[in-house]
C-alpha cells in the first residue's frame, strides 16, 4: 500500500521520469568529465601512470602546434556564425514566404547533406579540391581563368574548403531551426503591421527579427559548441590528422593527434579540459551579452 | 536566482557533452590516421575498407585463434596458411578467426585492449609506425617471438627482424617484407620522347650510379620532351622516404635506437632536400600532387605520365597492379642512385609486424603458427604471389622457380624481374632506420611543416627548417 501510494505520488513521479537522464549523465558524461580532469594531471604510461602536476599545462603553453590549433577551431567557429546563421534565417523566411514553390522539395534537397555521413562527403570533397588539374574545383577555376591552386595546402583556401563543407551540410539544418521558430511567430502581429502600413524590411526588422531572438540564440549556442568541437570534416578533408603546415588542425583533432595516435592520454585530457574552458567562457559571454541569464529573472 | 542556477547547470552539462563527444567524434573517423605519412605500408588499401570484415579459416575442431588485421588480404593470407598447417599437422588443427578492421581502428582498439589487460586477439597485425606504441608494453603485453623464429632466423634479413625489436633485444614481431626501397622508371615514356629504343634507355638507366648521373639522365629527358607539366620525377611534401634513403646511403639515422635523443639536423637530410630544392628551380621536379605519389592524385600523375622516375619501396609495385593496370610493360625497377659509390642504395621502408598477444589461452601455438606463417618458404611463397612484396626470407631470393615464375602477377607487369634487382642490390646493402616512440613525432613535424616550408619554397633555407623541426622535436624528448 505504502509502495502504491509513492509509486501514484505527484511528487516522486518527476523525479522517476528523470531517473534515466540522471543515470546517463552521471555515467556517461559527469564521471568521464572528472576521470578526464584528474588524469589531465598525470602522465599515462602503457603500465603505470604517475601524478606530475601541472607539467602537460604548462607544456600546452609552450605548444605552437596546440595554439595553432586553437587559432583554426576559433576561426572556423567565427566564420560558421557569420555564414550559418544569417543565411539559414534569410533562406527560412523565404521559404516561409509565398515566393517559393514547392517548398517540401526544397527543404528535402538542403537537409539532405546532414544525413550524409561526413565520411563519404568529406571525402568527395577531397577529391574536389584535389591540387591536381583533374579535380572540380581546379576545373572550375580554371574555366573562370584564375589558373590552378593548391587548394588544401593554403591556409585561406584550406579554410574555405571547411566552410564550404560546413555550409553545405549545416544550412538546412540550421534553416530548419528558423522555420520552427517562424512558425511560432503569430500570424496576428504581421496583420497588424500590414494595417500600420509597415514595408516588408521593416516587417522583417521589428517582428520576425526580435520575435525569433530565442531560436537565433539557441542556433548561436550550438554553433560555437560545434564549431569549436569540429574534427571529423577536418580530418576527411586531409586524409588523416596531418594538413600541411597544421593548416586544418583543429582542438579536438589534436586532442585525438595525442590521445589516441600518440598514446599520451594525460595531455590529450589537459587539451580536452583546456577546449571545454575555451567552449564555456565563449558560450557564458555570449549568453550573458544575449541577456538569456536576465530574462529569466524577470 | 533558481533558474539562473539551472541554466548555468545546463549549459555546463551542454559543454560536457561537447568534452565527452570528443572521444566518441574521434572513433568515428577511423579511416586512415596516416595516410599522408609515405612510410605508411598500407594507405590506399585502409581507405578501401571502411567496415570490419570477418572470415574464419581452418578446422573447425581446432585449436581457435583470433586475429585482427588493418588489410583484408593480409587476413586472407593467414587463412590460406591455416588451411596448410591442418595438412601439415592433422593432430594439432586449428581454425582461425580473421577481423580485417579500418587502420585507425584496429590499432587504437589493441592497445585499449592491451592496455585493459583483456579483450586483445591471440595475433595481431601492427603498422611499423605504430609499433612503439604496442612494444612499450614489453613481454607485459606482447610474447617474444625469438624461440619460434630461430629456426628462420639465418636466412631473414637481419635489419628486418631488429626492426620489430624491443628495448630488451627480443623480437616481438614478425614481418612481412624488406621494404627495400628501389628505383621505377617509365622506359615507354622515355623511349618515346627521347626517340630512343627501349634497350637503349635501360642502358642509360643502368648507367645512373650517382646523383648526379641520375639528375644529368633527368634533364637529357626533360630536354628531349620539352613540354610544360612534364617532369623527371616529383618530390614529396608529405612522406619522408627521400630523406630515409639519404639517411640510409650516409649511415645516418634520426634516432639511431632506443636511448639516443633524437637529431633531424642532419647533413644527409640537409643535402638531400637542398638538392630536391635546386630540381624545383631547373624544372627537373615537381611537388608529388597532394603530397606524395601513394594517393589518387599521385596514381593519376603517374598514368599521365608527368613524371617518370621516383624511389619507392618495392611494395609500391602491387599499387601499378591495382591502380595503373594500363602501365603494365612501361616500367622497369633500378637500383637508387647513391651520393658516393659505396653507399648502401636501399632503405626498408614501412612494414607490418604480426605480434602474439599475452592474453592468448595458446600463446605457444599462436607463436609457432605465426612465425611459420610468415617465414618458412610456403609462407613467403604465398605473401610473394598474392601481396606482391619483397620478402624478407633472402634464401628465396635467388631461388628460380620463386623469383622468376613467370605466372606471377608482378613478374609479368615490370620489364626486369624485381627480384633481380633486389640481389643485385643484396642484403648488406639495404639500410635501416630505428623506429622508436619519439619517430612519429618526428615524422609528422617534417611532413606537415619541414617539407612543405622548403620545398613549396625552394628559396627557403633548409638549415632553418631543420633547426625548427629539431626545437619541436626537443620539446617532446
Amino acid at each position: 500500500m505504502k509502495f502504491r501510494k509513492i509509486f501514484y505520488s505527484q511528487k516522486v513521479a518527476p523525479y522517476v521520469f528523470v531517473v534515466p537522464f540522471i543515470l546517463s549523465f552521471f555515467f556517461f558524461w559527469v564521471y568521464p568529465l572528472i576521470t578526464a580532469f584528474t588524469m589531465s594531471f598525470q602522465d599515462i604510461g602503457a603500465i603505470t601512470s604517475e601524478w606530475i602536476g601541472f607539467a602537460n599545462y604548462t607544456k600546452l603553453l609552450k605548444d605552437n602546434v596546440f595554439h595553432i590549433a586553437v587559432m583554426n577551431s576559433v576561426k572556423y567557429m567565427f566564420f560558421t556564425l557569420v555564414l550559418l546563421i544569417p543565411f539559414p534565417m534569410l533562406f527560412a523566411v523565404l521559404m516561409d514566404s509565398h515566393l517559393v514553390k514547392a517548398k517540401g522539395v526544397w527543404k528535402a534537397i538542403l537537409y539532405m547533406p546532414a544525413l550524409t555521413s561526413v565520411v563519404i562527403s568529406g571525402t568527395l570533397f577531397r577529391l574536389m579540391f584535389t591540387e591536381y588539374t583533374t579535380g572540380q574545383m581546379n576545373i572550375i577555376s580554371s574555366f573562370l581563368g584564375l589558373g590552378t591552386y593548391k587548394w588544401l595546402k593554403m591556409g585561406w583556401s584550406g579554410m574555405l574548403a571547411l566552410l564550404i563543407v560546413a555550409c553545405w551540410r549545416w544550412t538546412g539544418v540550421n534553416m530548419l531551426y528558423f522555420l520552427s521558430g517562424l512558425k511560432s511567430i503569430d500570424t496576428a502581429l504581421y496583420e497588424a503591421a500590414d494595417i500600420d502600413g509597415a514595408s516588408g524590411w521593416q516587417k522583417f526588422r521589428y517582428v520576425t527579427l526580435p520575435l525569433l531572438k530565442p531560436t537565433t540564440v539557441y542556433v548561436l549556442t550550438i554553433s560555437v559548441y560545434a564549431g569549436l568541437s569540429m574534427f571529423l570534416e577536418s580530418y576527411m578533408l586531409w586524409a588523416g590528422n596531418s594538413s600541411p603546415n597544421n593548416i586544418g588542425l583543429t582542438i579536438v583533432g589534436y586532442l585525438y593527434k595525442r590521445g589516441i595516435e600518440k598514446n599520451d592520454m594525460g595531455y590529450a585530457c589537459a587539451v580536452g579540459v583546456v577546449l571545454l574552458v575555451v567552449a564555456l567562457i565563449i558560450n557564458f559571454v555570449q549568453l550573458i551579452f544575449n541577456g538569456t541569464f536576465k530574462k529569466e529573472e524577470q | 536566482m533558481k533558474k539562473k542556477l539551472l541554466s548555468a547547470l545546463l549549459c555546463t552539462s551542454m559543454a560536457a557533452s561537447l568534452f565527452v563527444g570528443c572521444g566518441g567524434a574521434a572513433s568515428e573517423g577511423g579511416v586512415d590516421p596516416d595516410a599522408a605519412e609515405a612510410t605508411e605500408e598500407e594507405a590506399a588499401e585502409e581507405t578501401a575498407e571502411a567496415e570490419a570484415v570477418t572470415n574464419t579459416f581452418g578446422d573447425p575442431n581446432g585449436t581457435h585463434l583470433e586475429m585482427w588485421t588493418f588489410v583484408e588480404l593480409h587476413g586472407q593470407h593467414y587463412g590460406v596458411m591455416a588451411e596448410e598447417w591442418n595438412k601439415q599437422h592433422p593432430d594439432n588443427t586449428i581454425e582461425i578467426t580473421c577481423t580485417t578492421y579500418p587502420y585507425g581502428d584496429m590499432h587504437t582498439k589493441l592497445l585499449t585492449a592491451l592496455e585493459a589487460g583483456t579483450g586483445a586477439p591471440d595475433i595481431c597485425d601492427v603498422e611499423v609506425g605504430q609499433f612503439p606504441n604496442v612494444v612499450e608494453g614489453l613481454d607485459q603485453w606482447l610474447v617474444p617471438l625469438n624461440d619460434y623464429a630461430k629456426d628462420y632466423l639465418d636466412t631473414m634479413v637481419t635489419s628486418r627482424m631488429e626492426t620489430y625489436q624491443g628495448e630488451d633485444g627480443n623480437y616481438y614481431g614478425a614481418p612481412y617484407h624488406v621494404g627495400a626501397t628501389v628505383m621505377y622508371y617509365n622506359v615507354a615514356a622515355m623511349s618515346e620522347a627521347m626517340g630512343l629504343s627501349q634497350e637503349d634507355v635501360i642502358a642509360k638507366i643502368d648507367a645512373v650510379k650517382t646523383w648526379d648521373d641520375y639528375a644529368k639522365l633527368g634533364e637529357e629527358y626533360v630536354g628531349a620532351v620539352n613540354e610544360e607539366g612534364k617532369y623527371w620525377t616529383s618530390v614529396d611534401t608529405g612522406g619522408t622516404d627521400w630523406l630515409w634513403l639519404a639517411m640510409a646511403e650516409n649511415g645516418d639515422d634520426w634516432t639511431g635506437g632506443f636511448d639516443n635523443p633524437a637529431n633531424v639536423e642532419l647533413d644527409s637530410v640537409k643535402t638531400m632536400l637542398e638538392m630536391q630544392q635546386s630540381w624545383l628551380k631547373s624544372g627537373l621536379a615537381e611537388i608529388s600532387p597532394d603530397g606524395h605519389v601513394d594517393l589518387e592524385a599521385g596514381f593519376q600523375n603517374i598514368m599521365d605520365h608527368n613524371i617518370v622516375s621516383f624511389p619507392k619501396a618495392m611494395w609500391y609495385m602491387s599499387r601499378f597492379t591495382n591502380y595503373m593496370p594500363e602501365e603494365s610493360g612501361n616500367w622497369y625497377i633500378a637500383k637508387c642512385p647513391v651520393f658516393k659509390a659505396g653507399q648502401k642504395c636501399s632503405v626498408g621502408i614501412g612494414g607490418t609486424g604480426t605480434v602474439v598477444t599475452q592474453q592468448s589461452a595458446n600463446k605457444e601455438l599462436a607463436a609457432e603458427f605465426t612465425c611459420w606463417a610468415k617465414m618458412s618458404a610456403e609462407g613467403e611463397q604465398h605473401i610473394w604471389d598474392t601481396l606482391g612484396f619483397d620478402v624478407c626470407n633472402s634464401a628465396l631470393w635467388g631461388d628460380d622457380a620463386f623469383a622468376h615464375d613467370d605466372n606471377n602477377q608482378y613478374n609479368k607487369f615490370f620489364i626486369n624481374y624485381p627480384y633481380d634487382v633486389l640481389n643485385d642490390i643484396g642484403m648488406d646493402n639495404i639500410g635501416k632506420i630505428s623506429v622508436v616512440s619519439i619517430s612519429p613525432t618526428i615524422n609528422e613535424y617534417i611532413c606537415t611543416t619541414t617539407l612543405n616550408e622548403v620545398l613549396e619554397d625552394p628559396d627557403y633555407s633548409v638549415a632553418d627548417a631543420l633547426k625548427e623541426a629539431q626545437d619541436a622535436v626537443d620539446m617532446e624528448q
